[in-house]
C-alpha cells in the first residue's frame, strides 16, 4: 500500500474495500512500534484500536456507517480526556488519571467511527512550542537537516501530533492551539494546521491551559484532509458557554480552489531583518504565486503585532494559573502527603509539575496579584481588543492575510536557549490570531537550505474557516512541493 | 447607643437559591442526601469541564433584585475568586466582582416605631463551596461536596443600621421578602441563610471606627447577642486606649463571645478575574420586564391591604403577614369570616400552640379550613368561646375537625328559648331565698343565677340568651 496515505485517500480505499479498518490499523500500529525512537506516544490503545477497526468493518459489511470516513485511525493530543483512558497532559501530577468521561471533540470522532491509536506526546499543559516540557520526555522531529543528524524539535505544545502525521504514524491527529501549538509545529514537521475560530470546537473535557485561547484543530498531510477532520470535529456544544452557535458547514464537500479576485493583504509588521533568507523567499515566491492564480496583494499594517508575544504572556499565564488550582492532590491526579493540608499543596505541586509549568504558574500568579492586576492583566486585555480592532479593520479592505508561520524553521533539540523568552519568540507569528480569536492554518510551502520544511500561514476573518481552506488548497495544489521525511527512524 | 457610643451595622446576607438544581451544574440541591451523592463532574473540577449557567438562578436573582427594590444590570460578569481549600475542588469560587447582576436597592424596616429605609448595595450570584469534615477520624479530614455549585445570593447592605434590633429586624425583612418571592426557602438552622455583620464603633459626630466582620451568624438571637457582646468588646477597647484591628471574626454560640479568625493582613489575595469559561451575563429588558410582571404581592403591600381590607390593628397586620406561610393560612381562614375573631385566633390561639410544640405554621396540626370551622360556630353561638378553646385543644391533639368534636362532646350549645326558659325556672323556683334578695337590690347576685343555670345545663346554656332570659324574669 501508499506509503503516507492521507485522510481522503484512506477513506476512498476503505469505501472501494481495497483495505479494511483493521488492516490500516495494523499498519499504523507497526509504524508506531517502528518509531518509538520519535517518543510520539504517550499510551498507545492498540487493542481498543483492532477491537474498534473490527467494529467498523462490521458496520461497511452492513451498510451502516458512521461517516464516510469510518474506520480511518487518528491520534489524540493527550490533552483531551479519553473515557477509561489514561489522560496525562503530559504532566506527572495526572500521571495516573483515568478520566469517566469523554472530551466532545474526541466524541464527534468516535460519532464518526474514526479509531483512536492512542494518546499524543505534547508540551505539559500545553505549555511550550519545542515538546521539550513534556514529562515524558520530548518528541524528536521526523525531519532532519540535511548538513547534520542532530534531533530537531517537531515544535509544540502539540508535537506528538505533528510528527506522528509528518512520520505517518497515523492518518491524521488532533491537536490544541492556544497561541500557535497546532501551526508552529505544523510548520516545523511539514503538515498541515488548522487552527479554527474561538468556539468553533468544543473545548468541552479538554484540559484547559488558557480558556479564552484554547481551541482544538486537526493536524492533517493536506488542506482537504483538515476540511474533512475540522467538520467532523466542529459544531456547537451546549455544554461549552463559549462555543458558537453558528451551524457546522460542509467545509470538505464546499472546498475550492479558486483565489481570483481575492484580495490578500501582507502585513507590514511581520517583515523583519530577523527572517532567514529562505523563509523570506517562501513567503515571497508565494506571495508571487497567489498572483499568477489571480489574487490581488493588498499591503497592510497590523500596527499591534509586536505587542501581541508580551499580551499573550500576561492573559495566557493568568488564566492557566487559575486554571490549574485544580491539580492540587486532593481529588485525583498524585499526591505527595505532608504534615498538613498547605505541606500537602506544596509537595504536591512542587513534584508533579514542571519548570514551565511552575515558570507561568508564577507568571500568571503575579499578574493577577492586588496592587498589579491593572498595570498588567487590565492592560494586557486593552491590548488584546487593539489587536482585535487592527484585524478588524484589516478585514474590512482583505479576504485573507499571508503571513510565514514561524521565525524559523525546526532547531535541535539540544540546542534550545537558555532564556524562556528566546522560546517563547517561536509563536510570535502565531500568538496575535489567538488574542484575535480569528482563524488560521500553517501549510507546507518549501524546504529550507537545511532541507527542512517551512510553513506559511493563511489567516481570515472569524468564522471563515471555509474560504481559509479554500486560499490554502488553492497554494497547495499549485506550489507542487511535497513535504514528507526520509524515514531514517525505520530500521 | 450604647454607654454615649454609636453603633453602625452593615451586613451581608448569604441567601441560598431556592432551585432544584446549581448554579452551574444539573447536580441534585436537596438537603440532607448521602455525602458526595449529588456531585456532577462539574462541581468535582474534573479536568476539561466547563461551567454552564443555571438560567432558573439568574431568574431567581432577578426576582430578589426586584423584591429589594433594586436595579437590575442588564450586564454582568461572573468572576472567579482564587484560593486553595480542600473543599473548593476548583481553587476557585465562581462570584461576581465588579459587574453584580444586582445594584443599589432598599428595604424598609421598623424601627423605634418609625419606618427606616437601610439601603442594599448590591445582590451578586456564587458558587457555594463544599463542606469538611474534621470529625469523622482523627488524622484526616473528610470532604462533601454535596454543597459544592450550589447557588448563593450574596446581599449587601449598606451600613445603615445603628442597633443590633435594626440588625435583626433588617435581616428578619429581608428573610421575609426572599421568601414571599419563593427565592430563598429562608431555613437559617438549615444554614439557608446566614448572615455576616460588620461592626463599628464611634462617638457621635466622630468619625467612623474600624469595624470587625463576625462571620457566619445563622439565627436571629446569634446576630443581635453578637452585635452587643462586639460593640461592648471593641468599646472596652477603646475606652482603655488601645486600637480596634480591623478583622475577621467567630461568634461562639456557647460563650456568646466573639474571637479573632484573621487579620485584614492574612486576607487572602484573591485575585478575582472575569472566569474566561463564561461570557458575560446579558439580561434582555423585556426577560426582565416578563418578571416583575410575574413578583407576587409583598409584605408591605400585604400588610397595607390586610388593613385596609380585614381592618387589623397596624400591629396585628405587620405580624401576620411577616411570614408568607402566616399570611397565606390568614388569608384561608378569613375569607367570608369575622377578621376580628380571626385574628385573635391565629395570633393567639394558634400561636401559642405553635410555639410551644415548636411547630412553622406549614406543619400546623389544625389545617385553615378546620379553625375556620371552629370559628364558624364560636360566631353562630353554637359554642362559647371557653368550649371553643377545649375543642381547639382537642383538635391540636387528634386532628380532628371541630364539627366532629362538637357532635362527639355533645357540646353544642343550648339556645333553645323555651328549653332555656325551662332551665331559668327551676332555678328561681330552687333559690327563692335569693330571689328575694335580688329583688330587694342585692343585684350581685345575678352571676349565681347565671352559675347555677350554667351548672344545670353541664355548661351548654347559651350566655346571652341566658343572661336577657334571666334578667326579664327577674325583673318582672
Amino acid at each position: 500500500m501508499k506509503r503516507n496515505l492521507n485522510f481522503i485517500e484512506a477513506g476512498s480505499l476503505l469505501e472501494a474495500k481495497e483495505t479494511t479498518s483493521v488492516d490500516l490499523t495494523k499498519i499504523y500500529l507497526e509504524n508506531i512500534k517502528e518509531a518509538e525512537e520519535l517518543n510520539c506516544f504517550n499510551t498507545i490503545t492498540a487493542e481498543q484500536a483492532l477491537n474498534d477497526a473490527e467494529k467498523s468493518d462490521l458496520r461497511r459489511q452492513q451498510g451502516k456507517l458512521k461517516s464516510r470516513f469510518d474506520g480511518i485511525p487518528i491520534g489524540v493530543k493527550d490533552l483531551f480526556c479519553t473515557k477509561n483512558i489514561k489522560t496525562t497532559a503530559s504532566s506527572k501530577i495526572l500521571s495516573n488519571f483515568i478520566p469517566s468521561y469523554e472530551s466532545a471533540v474526541t466524541q464527534n470522532c468516535i460519532d464518526a467511527g474514526l479509531i483512536s491509536l492512542g494518546k499524543l506526546n505534547c508540551d505539559e499543559f500545553a505549555m511550550g512550542s519545542t515538546n521539550k516540557t513534556s514529562y515524558y520526555g520530548p518528541v524528536t522531529n521526523p525531519w532532519k537537516s540535511n548538513k547534520s543528524d542532530a534531533k530537531l524539535v517537531p515544535g509544540g505544545s502539540s508535537g506528538g501530533s505533528a510528527a506522528a502525521v509528518a512520520a505517518d504514524l497515523c492518518v491524521a491527529s488532533l491537536g490544541t492551539d492556544t497561541g500557535g501549538s497546532i501551526r508552529q509545529p505544523a510548520s516545523f514537521t511539514g503538515t498541515v494546521g488548522l487552527k479554527p475560530t474561538y468556539g468553533r470546537v468544543s473545548r468541552w473535557g479538554i484540559i484547559a491551559f488558557a480558556s479564552s485561547l484554547d481551541q482544538a484543530g486537526p493536524i492533517t498531510k493536506t488542506v482537504e484532509d483538515a476540511a474533512a477532520l475540522f467538520e467532523i470535529i466542529a459544531g456547537h456544544d451546549s455544554k461549552d458557554s463559549t462555543s458558537s452557535i453558528k451551524e457546522k458547514e460542509r467545509f470538505y464537500d464546499n472546498l475550492n480552489n479558486s483565489v481570483k479576485g481575492m484580495k490578500i493583504g501582507i502585513p507590514r509588521e511581520f517583515k523583519s531583518n530577523d527572517l532567514p533568507l529562505s523563509t523570506q523567499k517562501a513567503w515571497d515566491d508565494c506571495k508571487k504565486l497567489l498572483q499568477t492564480n489571480g489574487a490581488e496583494l493588498i499591503d497592510l499594517s497590523l500596527p499591534h503585532t509586536m505587542d501581541a508575544l508580551p499580551t499573550y504572556y500576561i492573559i495566557a499565564p493568568a488564566e492557566a494559573s487559575s486554571n490549574l488550582a485544580r491539580y492540587d492532590g486532593v481529588k485525583y491526579g498524585i499526591r505527595e502527603e505532608g504534615k498538613d493540608l498547605i505541606d500537602m499543596y506544596e509537595k504536591t505541586r512542587s513534584v508533579g509539575f514542571g519548570d514551565e509549568v511552575k515558570r507561568r504558574i508564577l507568571i500568571g500568579t503575579y499578574v493577577l496579584s492586588s496592587g498589579y492586576y491593572d498595570a498588567y492583566y487590565i492592560k494586557a486585555q486593552k491590548i488584546r481588543s487593539l489587536i482585535k480592532n487592527d484585524f478588524n479593520k484589516a478585514f474590512k479592505k482583505v479576504d485573507a492575510i499571508l503571513t510565514p508561520s514561524t521565525p524559523s524553521t525546526a532547531f535541535e533539540i539540544e540546542n534550545e536557549p537558555n532564556d524562556p523568552v528566546q522560546t517563547y519568540l517561536n509563536d510570535i507569528f502565531t500568538v496575535p490570531i489567538n488574542l484575535a480569536g480569528i482563524p488560521a492554518i500553517s501549510i507546507p510551502f518549501a524546504n529550507d537550505e537545511n532541507n527542512l520544511p517551512i510553513g506559511l500561514q493563511l489567516i481570515t476573518n472569524s468564522f471563515e474557516e471555509q474560504k481559509l481552506l479554500n486560499i490554502a488548497k488553492n497554494v497547495q495544489d499549485t506550489v507542487n512541493y511535497e513535504s514528507v521525511p526520509k524515514n531514517w527512524w525505520q530500521t | 447607643m450604647i454607654n454615649g457610643w454609636e453603633l453602625v451595622i452593615g451586613i451581608e446576607i448569604h441567601a441560598q437559591v431556592k432551585s432544584k438544581s446549581k448554579l452551574f451544574s444539573s447536580s441534585s440541591t436537596e438537603f440532607g442526601s448521602g455525602p458526595n451523592s449529588q456531585v456532577s463532574l462539574v462541581d468535582a473540577a474534573m479536568p476539561g469541564m466547563l461551567p454552564v449557567i443555571n438560567k432558573f438562578c439568574v431568574e431567581q436573582a432577578v426576582r430578589s433584585g426586584i423584591g429589594l427594590n433594586a436595579k437590575i444590570n442588564n450586564k454582568s460578569i461572573f468572576d472567579r475568586k482564587n484560593y486553595f481549600y480542600q473543599d473548593l475542588p476548583q481553587g476557585y469560587q465562581i462570584s461576581q466582582f465588579k459587574d453584580p447582576i444586582v445594584g443599589n436597592g432598599f428595604v424598609e424596616i421598623k424601627s423605634d416605631g418609625q419606618l427606616k429605609k437601610i439601603g442594599i448595595e448590591r445582590l451578586h450570584l456564587e458558587q457555594d463551596a463544599g463542606k469538611s469534615l474534621h470529625d469523622q477520624d482523627p488524622n484526616l479530614t473528610y470532604v462533601d461536596l454535596n454543597r459544592s455549585g450550589i447557588a448563593l445570593m450574596e446581599i449587601v447592605s449598606m451600613p445603615d443600621m445603628k442597633s443590633p434590633e435594626e440588625a435583626v429586624e433588617y435581616v428578619k425583612k429581608v428573610r421575609s421578602i426572599l421568601r414571599y418571592l419563593d427565592t430563598c426557602d429562608g431555613n437559617m438552622e438549615q444554614g439557608s441563610l446566614r448572615a455576616d455583620v460588620n461592626v463599628s464603633v464611634n462617638k457621635p459626630g466622630n468619625d467612623l471606627g474600624t469595624r470587625c466582620e463576625i462571620k457566619n451568624l445563622n439565627s436571629f438571637k446569634y446576630i443581635h447577642s453578637a452585635i452587643i457582646y462586639e460593640a461592648k468588646r471593641q468599646i472596652k477597647l477603646i475606652e482603655s486606649g488601645e486600637n480596634i484591628i480591623q478583622e475577621t471574626r467567630l461568634y461562639n454560640i456557647e460563650s456568646g463571645e466573639t474571637r479573632s479568625m484573621r487579620s485584614k493582613e492574612d486576607a487572602h489575595d484573591y485575585r478575582y478575574f472575569p472566569d474566561p469559561d463564561l461570557l458575560p451575563l446579558v439580561l434582555e429588558e423585556d426577560w426582565i420586564e416578563n418578571i416583575k410582571g410575574s413578583i407576587p404581592e409583598l409584605p408591605d403591600s400585604k400588610k397595607e391591604r390586610f388593613i385596609r381590607e380585614y381592618g387589623l390593628s397596624e400591629y396585628d397586620s405587620s405580624v401576620i403577614v411577616s411570614d408568607k406561610s402566616t399570611s397565606d393560612y390568614y388569608e384561608k381562614v378569613v375569607q367570608d369570616r369575622n377578621p376580628k375573631l380571626v385574628t385573635t385566633w391565629v395570633t393567639s390561639e394558634l400561636f401559642s400552640v405553635l410555639n410551644k410544640k415548636n411547630l412553622s405554621i406549614d406543619e400546623s396540626p389544625v389545617p385553615p379550613k378546620h379553625l375556620g370551622e371552629l370559628i364558624d360556630n364560636i360566631d353562630s353561638g353554637k359554642i362559647s368561646s371557653r368550649q371553643a378553646k377545649d375543642i381547639f385543644e382537642e383538635m391540636c391533639k387528634t386532628g380532628e375537625t371541630a364539627y366532629n368534636i362538637i357532635n362527639q362532646r355533645g357540646l353544642s350549645q343550648i339556645s333553645d328559648e323555651s328549653e332555656l326558659k325551662k332551665l331559668v325556672e327551676t332555678v328561681l323556683s330552687s333559690n327563692p331565698e335569693n330571689v328575694k334578695k335580688y329583688k330587694n337590690g342585692k343585684e350581685k347576685l345575678f352571676g349565681f343565677f347565671v352559675g347555677e343555670a350554667m351548672k344545670l345545663s353541664k355548661g351548654k346554656a347559651n350566655p346571652k340568651i341566658l343572661n336577657e332570659l334571666l334578667k326579664s324574669k327577674l325583673n318582672t
